[in-house]
Formats: C-alpha cells, structure tokens, sequence
C-alpha cells in the first residue's frame, strides 16, 4: 500500500526538491479541485447560500439579530445603521455611544447598504475560498521519519478532500449561519483575517502585512497574528530564526515596516474621513475599557458587573494580557509550524477576546478539518463537543429563563458561559497535545519501546 | 487535569465503565428513581421561611368586616348572572363605580381551532370588567392585582361578591402605595389571555381583542380567588402556571403564614399537612402530595386563572375555597382578612418579590425541595445516556461496525430527516384536517382532532422501516443518545417534572435498544414506554392520586380529552408541552425505533 508513497517521498531529499513537489502537489490540487471538487463545491455553496436566503425572509432572522451569542455591541447590524443615520445627518457616527465599528468599515457600509443581505452572504462564501490553504509539507519530508511512521502521514488523497471539508465546516456550521443572518459584520473580519491567511500562505509579504494590519485595524487582537506570520514567511524564504543572522534581522525590519505603514495609512485615512480621532477611543477603547456589560459567551460581562469599581483597571489589564501573552510561548514552541500557530492563535483569540460570539468561533473550527491528521492522539474530542453542542442548546434555554421567565439568574447563564469556554480551552489544549505527539512520534516511531523493551506511554505533566 | 492527561489512569477508568456499563446504568437508573422518591421524606426537605424582608418582619393588622355584605353582593351578581345570562357587564360596571373605582371594560372574542367538548364552547365572546383603585400613597408606578372568575353556572358567586367586598373595603383604606386592580374575567383563561396581552401590548397567540383604556403601574403580584360556597372548610393554593413555571417560594409562604395566623385550614394539592413523618403513610402521604405536584406541573398547562400571569414575570396563585364534611367552618369575613393581610404585607414590598426559589417541589406546605436537592435526580438518568455513548465509543464490537470507518455523516440524515417530518405531521396534520374527517367519518370535530394523532402517531412506527440500510445503526445510536440528552436536559431546565417524567420512561429504552435484541419483547417493551403510553400512566397515576381512580374505559376516554386539552393549550395560550412532544420527544423515539429494525 504504501510502495507507492515511498517511491513518492524518495525523490524529495534536498530542500529545492521539497520546493518542486509543494509546488507540484499544489498545481495537481488545484487541477482536482476544478475538476472532481467542483461539482461538491457548488452543490455546498448553493444549499449554504439557500438556508442563509430562505433564513434572511422568515421571521426568525429579527430572532436571530437579537441574541446576544451572535452579535455583540462591537458588530451588531443595529447599530451599523444607526452609524450610518448619524453620518447622513452629518453628526459624527461615534455621538451617542452607540457605533463601534471603524470609520472604513462605515463607509464600506455606506456604500453596500441596500446590498447588506448579499454582502454578508459573498463574504462567507469568499472565506471559504480564502480558507483553501493546504498543507502538503509532512507528506514530503517521509524518508526522514521513522518507516513505522508512515501511518501518520497524510497521503496527497486524503488532503485533496481538505478543501471542501473546510467548505462544508465553514458554511455548514449553524454558527456562522447564524452569525450571517444577524448580519454580524463579523463575518467580514473573519474574512479579512482568512485574505490574510491566504496572502501568507502565498507567501505575499506585502499583501500579508497589508491585511494583518487592516484586521489589526478592524479588531486590534489579530496583532498577535503578526509572530506566525513573520515567523511562516522566514520559513518560506529559507532563513532561519537567529538573532545573529542579519538576513533575519533584514527581513523582519521589512516586514515590521510594511505592517506598521499600512496600519498608519489606515489609521490616518480615518482621521481624514471623519476629520476627528472620536474612532479611537470609540472603537479601541471601546474594546480594551470593556465598557458594555451585555451578558455574551466571553468571560468578561459577568467577572466586571460583579467586581468593584476600584480593582477595575487591574483586572482589565490581567484580562487583556491574556490574550496577547500566549503568543511568546507558543511562538517559541511552534516555530516551526506557523500554520498551526495561526489556528492557535485565531482559538485564543476567539475565547479570551472582550466581546466574542459565535461567529469567531466559526473561523478557527473552519480550521479543525485541516488538522484531521492529529484525530487519532486527541483523547478529549468526543467529551469536547459533547459538552459544546450541550452548551450551544443551554444558551437560549437558560437566557429564557433569566430574562423571560424570570425564575433563573445570571448565575445559571454565566455558568454555561464558563463551561463553554472551559471546553473550548480544551479542545484547543488537545490539539496542542496531538500536535506535538505527532511531532514526536515522527521523529522518535510511533511505537516507542521503553528502555527494558515494553511498551512505554507518554505522559504530558 | 491528572484524568484528562495521564493515560494510565484515562485507561483504567475506561475499562471500568466498559466492563461495568450496564450494572452501572442500572445501578444509576435506581439511584436516580430512589432519588426522586427520597425528595418527600421530610427529613431530607427544607422547611419553608419567608426570605423577603418586606414581607417578613412588617406588622399588618388586618380589619376586614364585611363578610356577610360580600355575599349579600355575591347573591346580588348571581341573580344578575342569571338575568342576561352571562356576565353582567353593567351590573358590575355601576356596582364598582359606585366603590369608588375607575372602572373599564375589554370585550374579546377567541375561535377555538376546534371545540372544547370539556368546556362545551367554540366560538368565545365575552367582556373582562375591571376597577382599578389608584395608590394615594405612591407614584402609581406598582400595581397588584386580584382576580376572580366570572363562571358559569352558580360556581364562584362568592368570589366576585369577595372581591367588591374588598374593593369597598381597600378603597377606604390610606396605606396603599401600590394600584391595587380588581379583574372579573369572563370565559376564565381565555378572558385572562385577552387581559394581560391587552395590558401588556401584546398579541402572541392571535386573539382578537378590544385595548384597554385604563392601566396601573407594572403588575406585582396577583392572586386569584376561587370561592363558591359561603362557608368553607380549608383553602387551597395553586402554585402550577403555564409550562409548568411556579411563582416566587414567597408567595406561598405568605399564603401559609398568613393561614397560620388567622388559624385557617390551608392545603396543597388538596392534601393537608400531616405531622406523622416516621410512619409509613405519613410518608406516603407527603410523597403523593409531591407527587401530584409533579404530574400537574409536568402537564404545562395552567391550573388556574393565575397561570398566565407567570408569562409576564408576574408572581401570582390562586387560592380556591373548599367546603367538605368538616365540622370547623371559616366565614367570609376570615377569608376576607387573610386576603387583606396578604395584600398589605404586598403592598410593603419595595421590589419584586426575587429573595426565595423559583424552582422547587412541595411535598407538604411547610416543606419544600429546591433545585439543588431535586436536579441529581434528573442528573443520575441523563449520565445513563453519557454512559451508554462512551461505552458505544469505547466497545466499538458492540453493535458490530467500527467508527474508524467513515461513520456516513450524511446517510443518517435519512432517518433523521424522515423521523422529523413524521413530528411536523403529527404537529399540523390533527388541526388542519379535521374537516375532512368529519365529512368522511362519524366523529365530532374534537374527536376527529384527538383521533388523527393517534393514528399518526401509530402510522411512524411503520413509517421508517426502509432507510435502515444506507445507515450504520452506531452511528444513528449514538446521534440519538446524544440528542435526547441534550433535549431532556433542556426540558428538565425549564420544566423539571416533565423532564424527569419524559427520562424515566425514555432512557431506558434509549440506553439498551440495539439492532441485536429480542424483536418482539423490545417492541412491546419500546411501545410501552414511548411517549403516548406514558401521557396514558400518567392520567391513570394522576387519578389514582387524586383518590378517584377511574376504571380503564374511563382512563382512555380522559387521555383522549386530555390530548384535545393539551392541542387546546398550545393554541390558545401558547403551552409548550404538545409541541415538544410531537416535534421533538416523539421523533427522538422514532429514531430508537429505528435502531431496533435494523436488518
């Protein structure tokens, strides 16, 4: 079964080699995607495109625009409208303490508006095409693994189905579906984030720092995206990461530059738009201050309505930093598997960000398919999921009861809330530990022998 | 975390629960049922205690001297009642004006989906009087409410003839600092519908009504009061509301204080307290008084005028006079100043009425067993289905086809899809077509209703058959584990006893069905204990408790007005209970059904 693969990976011995056959096995992935993929493709984005439709003229799409899980006080539809009356009537969009977003993002809208419905539809489906990345790598690098090893290589095949389990991931999800038909304008920053993706992936370092910096713009959390990505375009280019290297120094002097530019192009656009710096504190401030407390599945709401006034500041500071300070050692851990530290890094985001909802936890599940390698070293996927699909049903049933009914409180919703984050960790947690496992065992055999000779577990402590 | 990472360990636990599984679950099923049958043992119960400081240690006197006027003015609307033959509006409308209050009227009319042979009535018009008596003591911003029914025949002259008794009474008093509003409502539910949408603005079950004209401040708390005979013996509480949701604790204790002060008989479930715990019917008796509770709040359907009131955040009760063969009577008057307590001491609150529980069970009314106690009841059966999925993850043998293979995500939307349309159809089909049926079989409307679901609920049992082979039965077994986890767990949350009901009937079957097992004993057994015949037990457990046991004619003839009932409820005040049964509860059965045919 597998001479086949073995006469494949015997080729591939000296890095220009590895170069030709990614390049290769990319061009022969995108002759099966046009030719056998396409078929499926269509046929899912026409049923994805379908139920967002039908959703969008039944009445449960006011339904939908009111739950707290999919829009958040940074993305709601409602107050982009709102925005958008205050900029037609010539007041600054940011009076009121209503509008968050940032002033491209409104005069984006200012234009799209009556097209608002089919935006937010092309945006999911542009993501899914953005999300094609593939990852052909371990396939190549065969002979330097253990032969025992060569049934945690993926074959070519297997990955050709990549693309379009993504697809289905993405557009299927009932998350994003939901986050759609909110109209959540976080559909479009998850689509900025995936241009980003791709344009790494490209190995586009200017368009790469371009839309890291417009997603940093959007969001200010996707910052922490610049390490993976710095860190994927030295690899790309075959320098290494030491500080005592000049080529390093070079590249990410360039990169810094070209990020930082961007960003102040932007920045400085807005202020010329809106003729006032009101954007920065309405919308950064906005998101690091906290100053919203609508109950969502993050873990701030609850933490600050409860805290007193006084110890506010710290914690914010202690919240924040949590999202930002995974990335060194991560970075460090990853270096060599930027991809991975990007999906990482989204999944962070995504739980430990102030105003998160649904619609974010779509884009790094749109992730899950690529990493199906890793299934056999996951021990806790079947707890994991239990426990979110149980959560996503006890969101709105326990939100009835507090608001509703009467007879709960917000003790019984933030207590979901945790488990939900609680579970998310670990998933995330439990494709760190497969990853590495896998890593491992690809350099020291997937049947590893203790030293008398029996079989030996390994054990994460 | 030492579980979720050393594998050691991850591996012993999981050839304990593999090797174990099924005493384990059998182990947790008893546990579960001894569990919720403990819950009545005094011992292992609360005693109840006013938790509002409002209510608790505020001194109220109460004064009321009208009994005797009351039911003079009860006679008086009974002779009026009778007189035009329904409610009269105008009677009513001069006798409240004459009280002092502003006095309003909303006109309502309400077409049943189909006849209410129980209530015998189609096409219902009718007109809520209401007087409200303004707060001059307060901004007006609060109000409370009572309610009494306007009912046909000579049921409940006593009430209306209390209640204007009081409003006289109220109106005289300085101390209210809240609106107090005094409600007849005619057509008892229907009329409360029409009243509290008009009130509140808004229209969720489409009922054509007239807009209210006059209103008090945000509604409080609200009792209705059920009395038909001058004198009477006990009065009983009614906490059960729609989809089985029960006011604040408080408002029963203050109910039972204030019965204990004035020295009133007071009961719950019609069951009064007993001291004797130790003996075996002393506990017999509480747990047949939790019991019943259990069953009416699993019904989901409203067991008095005050069960809509809970929809709006609302506290509210009703408190219903009884009048048997005692030989201690209470007039008019005591119950006229228990109501006059109860209204001062809910005149005192500063807020809504929040301190106490809003999920418990009571077994007796001075006992009570809140949600921390109850819920592992519910939490031993539903881990039997947590259970269950990890042994099938784990033993992948055992029902013959490994998950490694590609477990066909897609195939088993087959029988998903088909058990689901079955759901809707049971959930449409029994309304809409009930003309039809008519024409074409000798039935009346209500029983060609009730009889359409029956046979569509007997027509899915054959219905799915032949999807069997495009699905692994694993697969499909697990989904269905999965799915009625996590729907009883939701049921459970927002409606405790029909959770635990639909669990103990549905996880059995849920936990041992496999393609595997004796066809013939599992289908009978499968069909015993699907949803239908489980609404059945109940209504012949309900009456045995009520201690008038009906025989088995009986019994079907009542599950079949209850099924009218239950269809009835969902339309007209927007109960839960049909519709999670016939779009949920039922096709999840369907599903099992399904694993058992596997070929």
């Amino acid at each position: 079964k597998f001479s086949h693969l073995k006469s494949y990976f015997e080729s591939t011995d000296s890095p220009e080699h590895f170069l030709q056959n990614t390049k290769y096995n990319a061009g022969d992935a995108d002759v099966f995607l046009s030719t056998k993929m396409a078929a499926p493709l269509t046929l899912l984005f026409i049923v994805a495109i379908t139920i967002r439709a039908v959703l969008f003229r039944s009445s449960l799409a006011d339904l939908i625009t009111e739950r707290v899980e999919v829009v958040s006080p940074l993305n709601a539809w409602k107050r982009v409208v709102e925005g958008l009356a205050l900029l037609d009537l010539g007041v600054s969009p940011y009076a009121g303490d209503v509008f968050h977003e940032t002033p491209l993002m409104i005069y984006f809208f200012h234009f799209v508006i009556d097209y608002a419905e089919i935006v937010f539809m092309v945006s999911a489906v542009c993501i899914v095409f953005l999300l094609q990345f593939r990852k052909q790598k371990y396939a190549l690098e065969g002979d330097r693994y253990p032969l025992d090893c060569l049934e945690l290589i993926r074959t070519p095949r297997e990955m050709l189905y990549i693309p379009l389990k993504v697809a289905m991931f993405y557009l299927l999800n009932p998350f994003t579906i939901l986050s759609c038909v909110a109209k959540s304008t976080c559909g479009l920053n998850n689509a900025v984030i995936a241009l980003f993706i791709l344009s790494t992936i490209k190995g586009s370092a200017l368009m790469s720092a371009i839309f890291l910096a417009l997603a940093t713009y959007q969001s200010i959390y996707p910052l922490t995206l610049f390490a993976p990505a710095l860190l994927y375009l030295l690899q790309r280019l075959y320098i290494p990461v030491n500080w005592r290297r000049p080529s390093f120094w070079l590249f990410t002097t360039q990169y810094v530059f070209m990020y930082l530019g961007s960003l102040a192009v932007m920045v400085c656009l807005s202020f010329f738009l809106l003729n006032s710096w009101d954007f920065l504190t309405s919308v950064y401030g906005f998101i690091l201050s906290v100053p919203d407390l609508t109950p969502n599945i993050g873990l701030f709401w609850y933490f600050f309505a409860e805290m007193f006034e006084h110890f506010r500041l710290f914690f914010i500071c202690v919240f924040q930093i949590n999202v930002f300070f995974y990335t060194i050692p991560l970075s460090i851990k990853l270096k060599e598997h930027p991809v991975f530290l990007i999906f990482m890094q989204i999944a962070i985001i995504s739980i430990f960000k102030s105003y998160p909802t649904v619609g974010d936890i779509a884009l790094y599940m749109a992730f899950l398919p690529a990493w199906n390698h890793l299934y056999r070293f996951l021990r806790n996927i079947f707890l994991v999921s239990v426990v979110l699909l149980a959560c996503s049903a006890l969101f709105p049933v326990l939100w009835h009861l507090w608001i509703y009914a009467g007879s709960a409180n917000s003790n019984f919703y933030y207590a979901i809330t945790l488990l939900f984050n609680v579970a998310q960790i670990l998933l995330v947690s439990d494709y760190f530990y497969a990853y590495l496992r896998r890593e491992h065992h690809l350099t020291h055999g997937l049947y590893l022998k203790r030293k008398d000779g029996s079989e030996a577990t390994l054990v994460l402590k | 975390m030492g579980l979720l990472s050393d594998p050691n360990r991850r591996r012993a636990l999981t050839n304990l629960l593999t090797r174990l599984n099924a005493p384990i679950c059998v182990v947790c099923y008893l546990a579960g049922v001894m569990w919720f049958m403990g819950l009545a043992f005094e011992p292992f119960t609360l005693r109840t205690y006013m938790s509002e400081n409002a209510m608790g240690s505020t001194m109220v006197e109460e004064h009321f001297p009208a009994g005797e006027r009351a039911l003079a003015t009860g006679r008086e609307f009974a002779a009026h009642k009778k007189k035009v033959g329904g409610m009269p509006v105008n009677w009513l409308v001069k006798t409240m004006e004459s009280r002092g209050l502003e006095v309003f009227t909303q006109s309502f009319t309400r077409k049943l989906p189909f006849p209410d042979e129980n209530k015998e009535r189609y096409l219902v018009r009718g007109t809520n009087v209401y007087g409200i008596l303004r707060a001059p003591r307060a901004s007006r911003t609060e109000a409370l409410v009572l309610t009494a029914p306007c009912s046909q025949g000579n049921a409940n002259n006593q009430a209306v003839g209390l209640l204007l008794g009081l409003a006289q009474y109220f109106r005289s008093q300085v101390y209210w600092a809240k609106d107090i509003i005094f409600l007849v409502n005619e057509h008892d539910l229907i009329g409360m519908q029409a009243w509290l949408e008009g009130y509140h603005h808004t229209n969720t079950t489409g009922g054509d009504w007239s807009p209210l004209h006059g209103r008090g401040g945000s509604i409080q708390a609200s009792l209705s009061l059920e009395l038909s005979s001058d004198v009477i013996t006990s009065l009983d509480l009614v906490l059960e509301g729609l989809n089985g949701q029960l006011p604040n604790l408080d408002l029963a204790n203050l109910f039972h204080a204030f019965c204990q002060k004035i020295g009133v008989l007071c009961t719950i479930q019609g069951k009064l307290q007993r001291n004797d715990w130790e003996s075996t019917s002393g506990y017999s008796h509480s747990a047949q008084t939790m019991m019943l509770m259990v069953l009416k709040q699993a019904s989901g359907r409203p067991w008095g005028d005050h069960g809509l009131f809970l929809r709006y955040h609302i506290e509210a009760a009703t408190i219903r006079g009884i009048n048997s063969f005692r030989q201690y009577k209470t007039d008019t008057t005591t119950i006229g100043r228990l109501l006059e307590g109860m209204y001062r001491k809910l005149n005192n609150l500063l807020e809504r009425l929040h301190q106490s529980y809003f999920f418990y069970l009571m077994p007796s009314l001075t006992r009570f067993v809140s949600i921390g106690y109850y819920m592992p009841a519910f939490g031993l059966l539903a881990v039997i289905l947590l259970l269950r999925v990890s042994f099938h993850l784990s033993d992948r043998r055992g029902l013959g086809v490994g998950l490694t293979r590609y477990p066909g995500v897609l195939s088993i939307l087959t029988p998903v899809v088909i058990s689901h349309m079955t759901g809707v159809a049971l959930y449409c089909l029994p309304v809409m077509s009930q003309e039809m049926a008519v024409q074409h079989f000798p039935v009346s409307e209500t029983e060609a209703v009730v009889l359409t679901a029956i046979a569509i609920y007997t027509a899915g049992l054959a219905l799915p058959h032949n999807t069997h082979r495009y699905t692994l039965p694993l697969v499909l077994k697990l989904v269905a584990l999965l799915y009625l986890a996590v729907l009883l767990g939701c049921t459970a949350l927002i409606n405790f006893s029909l959770g635990f009901i639909l669990a103990l009937s549905l996880v059995p079957i849920a936990a041992f069905i496999t393609p595997h097992t004796h066809k013939p004993l599992s289908a009978a057994i499968m069909v015993l204990l699907s949803p239908g015949c489980t609404l059945l037990y109940c209504v012949l457990i309900f009456q045995e408790l009520q201690e008038t046991p009906v025989s088995l004619q009986d019994g079907w003839m009542l599950f079949l007005s209850v099924i009218s009932q239950g269809i009835l409820d969902h339309s007209l005040y927007g109960s839960l209970v049909y519709p999670l049964l016939a779009l949920l509860i039922y096709p999840c059965w369907l599903l099992l059904w399904n694993i058992l045919f596997w070929k």
